[in-house]
C-alpha cells in the first residue's frame, strides 16, 4: 500500500496589505498559491513557479522575496505586501506612478513583481546608480524587454524618496 | 510536490528529535533550493522540521578575533554586515556574485552550504543520475556537460558544486559548527563539503540527524588584497562557468600568505596548499599567479563539452590575482572585468 500522507489543515493569520487574513492550509501551499488561489490577491503573478523569473515578489515584513519559493504555513503572523497594498489612499506608490510615467512594461505580466522587487530595493537603499539598479534588478525577468524604462523608472522613484 | 508533515522545531533540542524520530524528515529554513526540488520531485520528504525561528541569527565576534555567523543569517544580511563589509569582503563579494536579491533575503547561510548541484540531469527525474539515485548511472559524463566538473569527478559523477558563498569560505579558512545528538562538533568547511568517488549522493559529510550551527571565520579577513571573479553565461543571476576566490597578503610585491579557491569545476570549492604555498615569498606577478593556476588546475581533465573551462579557469585565476594584487576587486555590480 503506497504511503499516503493526508492533508492536515493548519491554520495560519497572515497580515495582508495591512488586514488579518485568518485561513487554514496544507503544509505544501506555497504563499504564492495562498495569495492567489485563497485570497483572491491575483496581482501576484505566478512566472516560472521556480523562483527564476521574479514575477511572484511580495515583501514579507518589508523584505521583497519570491513567494513562490515560500511556504505559507511558514509565514504565520508575518506582514505581506503585494501589488494591490501599495497605493495608499486611491493614490498610486511612487514606484507605480513611475512605471507609468517611463512606459515600464508591455504585456504587464512581470510588472507587479518588478515594482514590489523595486520597493524592496529602495527600502534597502544599496543601489545608487543604474549599474546596481540593474545588478540588485536582475532577479526579474521581463520577457519583453522593457529593462531600459524599468530602471528609469527605479531612477526617478529614488531620486524623489 | 509530495503530500507531507510539517513541524515548527521550538528549539535546537527540539529540532534535533525531531530529524532522530523521523528518517524521512528534512529540515527547513529559507527553502529556496528545497522548495524548487521539491515541485520537481527531486527531494521527497515524510516531514519538513522548520527552524526558521530558531535564535541562530547572530554575528559575533570570537574570542580570538574572528567571527561566528549563526546559521540563519540571511545571505543579505551577511554580505551587507558592517563586520563583513569591513574584515571579510572577499566574503560579502562572493555572496553578491549569488542568486537574485530575493533570493539572497530568504537563503540562510547554513542553507547555502546544503544547496545541491544544479545539473540538469539531477532535476530530471526521466534521466539516470547517481546522485539523486544511486547505481542508475550519470547521464551526464556522456550528455551534456558543458557547465560540469572537471577536476575531483570521478566515473560516477562530474556534477558541480553550485554556490559562490562557499568559494570564499574555503578561501578564509572557514569552520563548520554542526550540533547533533551527543553534543557539538566541528569542522573545517573544506572537509564539510565531499568529493563524489563511489558516492555521489552525499554532497557533505553532514551525518543525518545533525544541524548546522555556525560558520566561524579565522581573524584574518584579506580585506586589502582580494577579488571574487564570477565568469558566468549572462552577467548576473545565473551559476558560475568559473569562479575564483584570491587572497594575498603584500608587503610590497612580495606576496606573504596566499589563499585561492575555485568555485564552478568541482564538487566542492577547490583549494590547493601547494598552489599557495608556490605564492608565498614570490614577486606578486602574472608569471607567478600563472604558475600557481597551474598547480592549482593540475589533474583536471575535460569530458566532451567542457575543456574550455580548463583554460578559462587558468586565465581567471591569474586575472583575480592581478585584481587582488592591485587592490581593484572584482565589482559585482560594474560587470567590466578591470
Amino acid at each position: 500500500m503506497a504511503d499516503i500522507t493526508i492533508p492536515e489543515r493548519i491554520p495560519i493569520t497572515l497580515v495582508v496589505n495591512g488586514e488579518r487574513r485568518a485561513l487554514e492550509v496544507v503544509p505544501w501551499t506555497t504563499l504564492l498559491d495562498a495569495l492567489r488561489d485563497r485570497l483572491e490577491l491575483t496581482g501576484t503573478k505566478k512566472g516560472c513557479d521556480h523562483g527564476q523569473c521574479g514575477a511572484c515578489t511580495v515583501l514579507i515584513d518589508g523584505r521583497r522575496v519570491n513567494s513562490c519559493l515560500t511556504l505559507a504555513v511558514m509565514k504565520d503572523g508575518a506582514e505581506i505586501t503585494t501589488i494591490e497594498g501599495l497605493a495608499k489612499d486611491g493614490t498610486l506608490h511612487p514606484l507605480q506612478q513611475a512605471f507609468i510615467d517611463h512606459d515600464a512594461f508591455q504585456c504587464g505580466y512581470c510588472t507587479p513583481g518588478q515594482i514590489c522587487s523595486a520597493a524592496g530595493l529602495l527600502a534597502e537603499g544599496r543601489a545608487r546608480n543604474a549599474d546596481e539598479i540593474r545588478e540588485l534588478m536582475s532577479g526579474n525577468l521581463c520577457r519583453c524587454g522593457a529593462y531600459p524604462n524599468i530602471v528609469a523608472a527605479i531612477e526617478q522613484a529614488m531620486s524623489r524618496s | 510536490m509530495n503530500n507531507f508533515r510539517y513541524s515548527r522545531a521550538s528549539d535546537l533540542a527540539d529540532a534535533i528529535r525531531l530529524l532522530a524520530a523521523d528518517p524521512g524528515a528534512k529540515l527547513i529554513a529559507g527553502g529556496t533550493n528545497l522548495i524548487d526540488l521539491m515541485k520537481e520531485n527531486v527531494e521527497r520528504p515524510s516531514r519538513l522540521i522548520d527552524i526558521s525561528r530558531l535564535p541562530l541569527r547572530d554575528v559575533e565576534e570570537t574570542a580570538d578575533g574572528g567571527l561566528r555567523i549563526g546559521a540563519l543569517v540571511p545571505n543579505s544580511d551577511l554580505a551587507y554586515h558592517p563586520l563583513i563589509e569591513q574584515r571579510y569582503p572577499l566574503l560579502a563579494s562572493a555572496i553578491l556574485a549569488g542568486a537574485s536579491a530575493q533570493l539572497r533575503n530568504m537563503a540562510s547561510v547554513g542553507g547555502n552550504l546544503m544547496q545541491r548541484t544544479r545539473c540538469p540531469y539531477f532535476y530530471d527525474t526521466t534521466t539516470p543520475c547517481n546522485k539523486r539515485s544511486p547505481g542508475s548511472g550519470c547521464s551526464a559524463l556522456d550528455g551534456l556537460n558543458r557547465n560540469h566538473a572537471i577536476l575531483g569527478t570521478s566515473n560516477s559523477c562530474i556534477a558541480t558544486n553550485p554556490s559562490d558563498m562557499s568559494v570564499a569560505l574555503a578561501a578564509l579558512g572557514a569552520l563548520v559548527h554542526i550540533a547533533r545528538p551527543s553534543g557539538q562538533r566541528t569542522i573545517a568547511l573544506t572537509d564539510f563539503h565531499r568529493l563524489p568517488e563511489d558516492k555521489p549522493h552525499l554532497d557533505t559529510n553532514l551525518g543525518s540527524g545533525e544541524i548546522i550551527i555556525a560558520i566561524e571565520l579565522p581573524p584574518h579577513g584579506f580585506a586589502r588584497n582580494y577579488s571574487y571573479l564570477k565568469i558566468r553565461d549572462r552577467l548576473s543571476y545565473a551559476f558560475a562557468l568559473v569562479s575564483v576566490a584570491a587572497a594575498l597578503d603584500l608587503e610590497g610585491n612580495a606576496i606573504g600568505e596566499a589563499r585561492l579557491a575555485l568555485g564552478g569545476v568541482a564538487h566542492k570549492p577547490w583549494r590547493s596548499l601547494e598552489a599557495e604555498a608556490a605564492l608565498r615569498g614570490q614577486a606578486a606577478t602574472p608569471d607567478h599567479f600563472g604558475r600557481a593556476a597551474d598547480l592549482l588546475l593540475q589533474g583536471a581533465t575535460a569530458r566532451s563539452h567542457n575543456g574550455f573551462k580548463i583554460d578559462l579557469a587558468r586565465r581567471a585565476v591569474v586575472r583575480a590575482l592581478m585584481q587582488a594584487a592591485s587592490a581593484t576587486p572584482q565589482s559585482q555590480a560594474h560587470k567590466k572585468i578591470a
